[in-house]
């Protein structure tokens, strides 16, 4: 009763990236994986997405033990708010993320005004509309890790007269540590799939905001074997690094 | 610090929806303190209020004169030892117990070397390496004391050490935790629900029921003379409270003769080897004997302890060999009798 949705279900997951396969032009793929412009998409989402996590993990981690760990008043709304990039089009983020961090922005005006510096346009920009529509991913994984981690270890680490950051630092993290692994892969993938923010407020230069997802998008409309290769290697490289970290942090128990 | 007399002052009030803790505590320098009570009785939310880790209602904690209930817990000079240990699982034992003296201060390579010392005493120097998950209960147990002792405490918490064990580890656990415990000069108090264990280790008890001060002593007076029915229930022995006339005591219509002189509301205790039972009314005094009602029947030791009904209910140990000659069972109505001389009286 439940077999055939269920393999509905996979054939559905499955048959696109077989429709990527069948249509890959295997024949010029060497010579297509060596253009500039392919390795510099891909460097450049590499990079942003690294950054961003990066980002993501020194707010998102701290942000994540305040709301297990620390009953504030307002903590409900707080924790709803931090979801809302989850569910807000990712278009969307990036007109918000305009609107507060542009030129003529909430946060932007100043900075733009006093130094002449612009976050928008910019590898920066990249980084900020991923880690905007990503961070979200990581602060739910780290908040169930630590409501799933036993704080009476905290406790042990205070009679022992550790501090509130000495107990962070040497009992929280390391226990919630997969936690946290698998919170920053999820981050990380949705960081380097991202694209409606990103064209958004990054917009699509070449080299400089061209992600790889952006480039998928562009060469569809010119050069559709192109997409594919750009496609693949999106595929190859999320595939390999959840594959590598999925043994280690993030399997089922 | 080091060999100064440590004197805890505690009088701690914890409020909590349909609880109430108020208990009030004194512990000389070098003494161990039991606090011995049912679950649910208040004692582990006692030792957390010392610790720190659950807000007093009210009260006020002194040690060594100065005010312990102001600080943070990471400033009161404690050790804690949980009931199940809390090890943190991704240190090694050595480093579990470094944990404190690092955070007090210590250079990494000096903190180990403390540590290494303490696991030295404790008898674990070659397990240093070991995560806790690789340690046995007792082990564990003896990390848990090492990593609570290697901060210097003045007021050593315990909760229930050796609730966590197995019976046969429980006991030899048991006698080195009473060693280690003697070498301590500060003050230690120490929650457990296990009479033998609080007896065994502690230099006084404090019995608490329903969050208040049930009855406190050395073990020997809190054994002697318990003062409610859980304490009588714990020491073994059975307990009434009734009317003193000077010669007797008269307990819900049944007389009892004891060698004490006492008059007004006493207590009466003896224990169930002290009772022998009759088919027929025995000749004698009347005294120290009613009729009573057989409730049931278990084995208890070598004997067979049979719960009695009645004007007053009791338990008796007998032998299995008396059990069959007088043909008991459970129903029937026999004569109840206890010895004089084990029949203890003290005031209420």
């Amino acid at each position: 009763m439940l077999i055939v949705p269920a393999l509905l279900g996979l054939a559905f997951l499955v048959l696109p990236l077989a429709g990527l396969l069948a249509r890959a032009p295997w024949s010029t793929m060497p010579r297509r994986l060596a253009q500039p412009e392919v390795l510099e998409a891909l460097r450049l989402s590499l990079l942003t997405a690294t950054v961003a996590t990066v980002l993501c993990l020194l707010l998102g981690v701290p942000l994540a033990w305040l709301l297990a760990r620390v009953a504030f008043p307002g903590r409900r709304l707080v924790r709803a708010l931090v979801t809302i990039p989850l569910v807000l089009p990712p278009v969307v983020g990036g007109v918000a993320l305009l609107l507060a961090l542009g030129r003529r922005g909430l946060a932007g005006q100043w900075p733009a005004e006093t130094f002449g510096v612009s976050l928008p346009f910019t590898t920066a920009a990249v980084v900020v509309a991923e880690a905007f529509v990503a961070m979200p991913f990581l602060v739910i994984s780290v908040e169930g890790a630590l409501r799933g981690a036993d704080d009476r270890f905290e406790e042990a680490a205070a009679t022992l007269g550790a501090s509130r950051w000495t107990i962070f630092r040497r009992v929280t993290v390391p226990l919630v540590l997969p936690g946290i692994v698998a919170g920053g892969v999820l981050c990380w993938a949705r960081a380097l799939g991202e694209f409606g923010a990103t064209i958004t407020f990054a917009g699509n230069f070449p080299g400089v905001t061209r992600t790889m997802p952006l480039a998928v998008y562009l060469a569809m409309e010119t050069d559709p074997e192109s997409a594919i290769v750009l496609s693949l290697i999106l595929l190859v490289v999320s595939v390999a690094i959840l594959a590598g970290l999925r043994d280690r942090w993030v399997a089922a128990p | 610090m080091g060999g100064r007399p440590v004197t805890l002052h505690a009088r701690l009030i914890v409020e909590r929806p349909r609880f109430r803790l108020d208990i009030e505590l004194t512990v000389a320098a070098g003494q161990v303190l039991a606090l011995l009570g049912p679950n649910g009785a208040g004692k582990t939310t006692a030792l957390r209020a010392m610790a720190g880790l659950t807000p007093l209602t009210d009260g006020r904690i002194y040690l060594d004169g100065g005010p312990l209930h102001t600080m943070p817990v990471e400033e009161r000079p404690i050790g804690v030892v949980f009931q199940d240990y809390l090890l943190f699982p991704h240190l090694s034992a050595l480093d579990n117990v470094a944990f404190g003296p690092r955070c007090q201060g210590a250079a990494k390579a000096a903190a180990r070397r403390t540590a290494g010392e303490w696991l030295e005493r404790v008898g674990l120097a070659e397990h240093a390496a070991a995560r806790p998950r690789q340690l046995s209960g007792g082990q564990a147990q003896r990390v848990a004391l090492a990593r609570a002792l290697a901060v210097h405490p003045r007021l050593l918490l315990l909760d229930e050490p050796l609730a966590a064990l197995d019976a046969h580890t429980r006991l030899s656990v048991r006698s080195q935790l009473r060693r280690h415990l003697s070498d301590f000069d500060g003050a230690t108090v120490l929650v457990t629900h296990d009479p033998l264990e609080a007896m065994v280790l502690a230099d006084r008890l404090v019995v608490i029921e329903d969050g208040t001060v049930a009855q406190e002593g050395t073990p020997g007076q809190v054994a002697r003379r318990p003062r409610t029915d859980y304490v009588a229930r714990l020491v073994g022995l059975n307990l009434y409270r009734g009317t003193a006339d000077g010669d007797g005591v008269t307990v819900d219509g049944v007389e009892f003769s004891v060698a004490e002189h006492l008059r007004g509301q006493v207590f009466v205790a003896f224990p169930p080897s002290a009772v022998a039972l009759y088919r027929t009314r025995p000749d004698g005094t009347p005294r120290n004997l009613w009729r009573a009602r057989i409730e049931g029947m278990e084995r208890h030791g070598d004997n067979v302890r049979v719960h009695l009904g009645g004007p007053i209910a009791a338990g008796a140990d007998i032998t299995p060999a008396a059990v069959a000659d007088l043909g008991l069972s459970p129903g029937q109505d026999v004569w109840a009798g206890v010895k004089a001389t084990e029949t203890h009286a003290y005031p209420a």
